[in-house]
């Protein structure tokens, strides 16, 4: 029996547009384990945040639209969960923090209320015990005078503090996933370690699995124990971090691995992978990493390679790696 | 000897928070509270630090964008600060500066052409024949075509709008150009292309360059020395490879040992400050980083340590390498 707390299946997430229906998500595989750190790696318009939103049922809609997968959370389908079953679930089983927390957070109301409302709807704890566990949830993610902060308006906190409000928000109810997308990107870096280390010790500590949708090479190396690449709204490569990083076999995953200037190595010249990424949905014939691709050959333009399973139970999506 | 292409001696701009019915007296913003430091011809010289830092600050101090409280800035020997405002124009065509945002930085109903030509306009170069070709030469060089200068900056990618900025720096042949945040928000593998460009450029034409970024790992790469800043000050600066390796003072200390490398096997010694960085509106007394240094003294809370060169061209501004505090 599997442990798998989120299975994605062949998912599909399409927006229309005028110039037709865009796949922002192009059938994507991927699961996450109960208790693990998944990261999700990709550049912009990958398909990555579009993902999250689509597990979350934030797609809006119209334009967007699920066209086709499934999305197992433990077992149920939500792709055909109702919004009142959604509104269940969100918060208290999945919960997700974003990049800015300024936007994410109402600027016209006190932190106290803002983390006793998602508790309060929740669960059916009175007021005074929804502000006692809010109170023990700012403790919990390393804030300090708790109560004068229960007080305190979102513009009165800096960024990184802001980003642990929303993260006691979202771990306010226990959740078995926390969708973390691109979390620390708009802090500095030493506050940016203060919040990986704490979401670290909350993945240990309540066991809870993380889905960490990220840009940053570095992040997923000291964050994660399984990686999945993203390209043009597919996964290309998925592997065990020290699977992906010491020998990479997808020729986009190893470019983007050359291409991070690594403060311990000098390298004279960095390696730039050519071209441009692709606007999703352009490249309608054949693997869409294919054009930028040192090692293309003729097949890699006309069919699209699958998602083939290596030895070590790594995947990649590559006819490089299809024998015969 | 080299030449010293750029000297900023004790720079410091105060930005006082305005009049207000309801307060009093309000302390000012020291965004840059005393910086000095020298660049040389064809080097490149990088400036790091957190947000507020007061780095960009700088960088537009120099292009006399935002006007200095006080200190002085030669470049080629001429001090800029006493220029009139038609010589600070003339001066500009020798100091370019490529912005972050690409997006921004660039007119969005001008074609690009028109946006890369008219730096040369404004500094009256050429006739019109010799712009236009000018203009194509830059775009080669820059590795986009001739065909895209009839183009609006929204037909194009964001690295590819930061080669045009590049191609708009390069227009009037500068000797100096700051790029503040240059790559930072560009994809990874679109940030490579743009640093190699940078690079090659900077062996083509001699050009020296003060490169402003957050980013420690991209600061490594592309600089020859280093200069760590911190709430307005220089904490630290030394060649690259000695700043890196050698790290004297407490903050760039921590701040090397935040950066995650993309290496899952890499174990580093683990220093993650406490709490955040104070405002620059009301600066800790003694030194700025004490309340956050894991190893702050009595000293550091009252006296403010001075810049002093520890090792050959490493300078450090902490109580931890006074010489009497090591006697006591």
């Amino acid at each position: 029996m599997s442990n798998h707390v989120l299975e994605v299946n062949d998912l599909q997430t399409c927006f229309s547009s005028k110039e037709g229906t865009i796949p922002a998500v192009n059938g994507i595989t991927f699961h996450v384990d109960a208790g693990e750190i998944l990261g999700i790696v990709g550049e912009s318009g990958c398909g990555k945040s579009v993902t999250s939103l689509s597990v979350m049922g934030l797609v809006p809609s119209p334009p967007g639209n699920i066209n086709g997968g499934e999305i197992l959370f433990n077992g149920e389908d939500l792709t055909k969960a109702t919004e009142k079953r959604m509104r269940k679930i969100r918060g208290n089983d999945i919960a997700m923090i974003f990049q800015e927390p300024m936007t994410s957070l109402n600027p016209v109301y006190k932190i106290g209320d803002q983390l006793m409302e998602g508790i309060r709807i929740h669960t059916k704890l009175s007021k005074k015990k929804a502000y006692l566990q809010a109170v023990d949830m700012l403790e919990l993610v390393g804030l300090s005078r708790v109560t004068d902060l229960m007080k305190s308006y979102p513009h009165q906190l800096s960024g990184g503090m802001r980003q642990r409000v929303m993260i006691a928000m979202a771990m306010a109810c226990d959740p078995k996933l926390l969708i973390a997308d691109e979390p620390t990107t708009a802090l500095d870096v030493t506050i940016q370690k203060q919040i990986l280390n704490l979401m670290k010790n909350l993945n240990e500590k309540m066991d809870t699995a993380i889905m960490l949708i990220t840009h940053d090479l570095g992040v997923v190396a000291e964050m994660c124990s399984r990686i999945a690449v993203m390209y043009s709204g597919k996964v290309v490569e998925e592997g065990s971090v020290q699977d992906i990083f010491r020998d990479p076999k997808h020729p986009y995953t190893k470019g983007l691995i050359d291409s991070v200037p690594d403060m311990r190595v000098k390298k004279d010249r960095l390696y730039s992978i050519p071209g441009n990424v692709p606007k999703p949905g352009a490249i309608k014939q054949g693997c869409a990493f294919a054009p930028r691709c040192g090692q293309a050959f003729s097949r890699c333009a006309k069919e699209t390679p699958e998602l083939l399973e290596t030895d070590n139970g790594a995947k990649v999506r590559c006819w490089l790696h299809h024998e015969q | 000897m080299k030449s010293h292409l750029l000297e900023v001696d004790d720079l410091k701009k105060h930005f006082s928070s305005g009049k207000s019915v309801f307060k009093k007296k309000s302390q000012p913003v020291k965004a840059v509270d005393g910086v000095s430091f020298a660049v040389q011809e064809g080097e490149t010289l990088g400036l790091v630090g957190e947000s507020g830092c007061g780095k960009s600050t700088t960088g537009r101090m120099l292009m006399r964008l935002i006007e200095p409280t006080a200190g002085a800035i030669h470049f080629q020997g001429k001090n800029l600060l006493e220029l009139n405002s038609e010589s600070v124009r003339s001066m500009r065509k020798d100091i370019q500066m490529i912005f972050q945002d690409p997006y921004a930085s660039l007119n969005p109903r001008h074609r690009v052409e028109r946006i890369i030509e008219e730096p040369m306009i404004v500094h009256h170069l050429g006739d019109k024949a010799t712009r236009k070709k000018k203009v194509q030469e830059l775009l080669e060089i820059v590795g986009l075509n001739s065909f895209h200068a009839k183009r609006y900056p929204h037909q194009f990618s964001g690295g590819q709008r930061q080669r045009i900025g590049i191609a708009r720096a390069l227009a009037v042949e500068p000797k100096l150009i700051i790029a503040d945040e240059p790559v930072s928000a560009l994809d990874v593998s679109i940030q490579s292309q743009v640093l190699n460009l940078l690079e090659d450029l900077q062996n083509e034409f001699n050009l020296t360059f003060l490169f402003i970024a957050h980013d420690l790992s991209v600061v490594k790469h592309i600089s020859d020395r280093v200069g760590v800043m911190y709430l307005g000050k220089i904490v630290e600066m030394a060649d690259r490879d000695e700043l890196y390796n050698n790290p004297k003072h407490p903050y760039t200390q921590a701040l090397l040992s935040s950066v995650p490398i993309p290496d899952p096997d890499h174990k580093q010694e683990e220093i993650e400050l406490q709490g955040d960085i104070p405002s620059p509106s009301e600066p800790p007394s003694g030194c700025p980083f004490h309340t956050r240094c894991p190893h702050v003294m009595d000293i550091c809370k009252s006296v403010v340590p001075v810049s002093q060169e520890k090792e050959k061209g490493h300078n450090v501004a902490c109580h931890l390498y006074d010489d009497q505090h090591m006697a006591i």
